[in-house]
């Protein structure tokens, strides 16, 4: 569902997409040190993977979109991961298009990452606290599906007046997403949590003094 | 209710049993370069959304399709994804031409009355666009398997982080895929079967949070060997590749001139 394909958006939209995209994936890239490569590549998949389920719903069935659970596991890094995850998506299956690529990119990972920095802040608050770890979980699981069916609704009425009942209906389908999706996450986390919670910790602090190292 | 689909049947070339990524690290790729492909696809994409006239789209619809013959795309599996274009698609222009201002349709003589003429043209526009996109992007960096794709996003100058993100991915959701199979078929020998009910949710994030924990463990051994390797944040023979030949630089004028024709003919019409 938040795949826009091209020829829809017009181009103010596009060329916002395309910066933000650029801009939040070097970020992304440069706090990533190379030694957290493999875990993030193998994140970036078990989402993927993830993104292809069929959940049934009524008579037919929803994927989920699972940028918030991709935000709390992995903060800035969502940016490249979702950037790699929705390339490939287009390029090999041809879900969205190509130059619409920044938009999409912006509508799921500017929810991921404020959903990773929000369930952060709250595990910083209240440390050792699983319940309300679990709750904020489910909440940025919820909260993301939730923002980029408006980031996809937005991008959509920004391109003009006629997309407008599209745009509702994007909305309006989103729902029954967010509503799995919290409930998916917060049981994910929830299970982290239990068996191997050092994974959701900020990222050792040594990652974050020598970032910048990342290209040799 | 139908059982829940283990995964979309898109997924499958990527995802079963690693079938794509076979040749795609050493064997020369046939066809023109890799990177006039890539750059080809990207170039291809930002003429074609910048068109207007459906008279010049029709003629770049029909070099993708040329394009998707030419890389021998299989033609069941291309057509399914160009139907299977997301619902989005479906939901965005149904109602175009009811949302769009304008002369009432007429057609052969039959007044359509609350569907509008520029409505319904500015629908097929849209459509037609994002199916030349879509072949086109296909036939020429799709058909570079995942792989190839990434080496030559790196010979393309893209960020060395980038590219092994992109390679650690594709390498894993293969494996990641298997063992979330594995899961499932161990849940539904217990009796599980999936439906619209909190129960399946949290059984299912239960699952992927497993998936999580052990793909992290198993990452933390990859970094060791890595390390053990000498790996130092980049793979040295990630940008090499051949030159291009005089074959190549013939198709990217031909590709050059195709697209300013297109551009210049929707100024003019």
């Amino acid at each position: 569902m938040a795949h826009i394909p091209d020829g829809v958006l017009s181009m103010p939209v596009l060329a916002a997409g395309i910066a933000v995209s650029v801009a939040g994936c070097a970020y992304g890239l440069k706090r990533l040190h190379p030694d957290r490569i493999p875990q993030v590549g193998m994140l970036s998949a078990v989402f993927f993977v993830a993104s292809l389920v069929h959940f049934p719903v009524g008579p037919s069935s929803v994927h989920l979109i699972l940028n918030g659970l991709t935000g709390v596991a992995l903060g800035w890094a969502a940016f490249p991961a979702i950037l790699v995850a929705l390339l490939l998506q287009a390029v090999l299956f041809g879900f969205g298009g190509l130059v619409v690529l920044g938009v999409n990119i912006m509508n799921m990972a500017v929810p991921a990452v404020l959903c990773g920095l929000a369930f952060r802040r709250v595990r910083r608050a209240f440390p050792g606290d699983t319940r309300v770890a679990v709750a904020a979980a489910g909440a940025a699981g919820a909260g993301g599906v939730l923002l980029t069916g408006l980031a996809v609704a937005a991008s959509l009425a920004l391109s003009g007046r006629e997309f407008l009942t599209a745009a509702h209906l994007v909305v309006l389908t989103h729902l029954p997403v967010l509503v799995i999706e919290g409930a998916f996450t917060a049981a994910a986390v929830g299970l982290v949590l239990r068996v191997k919670p050092a994974v959701l910790d900020d990222p050792a602090p040594h990652s974050d003094e020598d970032e910048g190292e990342g290209a040799p | 209710m139908t059982a829940v689909a283990d995964t979309c049947t898109d997924g499958r070339t990527l995802l079963d049993g690693g079938t794509s990524l076979g040749p795609a690290w050493d064997a020369a790729p046939a066809g023109p370069d890799p990177r006039l492909r890539v750059v080809g696809a990207a170039l291809f994409a930002v003429t074609v959304v910048a068109l207007h006239a459906l008279p010049v789209l029709l003629p770049a619809l029909g070099l993708a399709v040329a394009a998707a013959v030419a890389a021998r795309l299989p033609a069941r599996t291309t057509l399914r994804r160009l139907l299977a274009m997301d619902g989005f698609m479906v939901l965005a222009l149904a109602s175009l031409p009811f949302t769009v201002p304008g002369a009432p349709l007429t057609l052969a003589g039959v007044d359509l009355a609350p569907l509008s003429h520029a409505g319904t043209q500015q629908a097929l526009v849209i459509l037609v666009k994002a199916n030349a996109v879509m072949l086109m992007t296909l036939a020429l960096a799709g058909a570079l398997g995942p792989v190839r794709l990434g080496r030559t996003l790196a010979r393309l100058g893209a960020p060395d982080t980038l590219v092994h993100l992109l390679l650690f991915t594709v390498r894993y959701l293969d494996v990641l895929n298997r063992e979330y199979r594995r899961l499932r078929t161990a849940m539904r020998a217990r009796g599980f079967r999936a439906g619209a009910n909190r129960h399946t949710w949290r059984s299912m994030g239960w699952l992927f949070g497993m998936l999580m924990v052990r793909s992290l463990e198993r990452s933390e051994r990859i970094a060791a060997a890595m390390r053990c390797r000498g790996f130092t944040g980049r793979f040295p023979a990630l940008a090499d590749g051949r030159p291009l030949t005089g074959r190549d630089r013939a198709m990217a004028l031909a590709g050059a001139v195709a697209m300013m024709a297109l551009a210049v003919a929707d100024r003019l019409w």
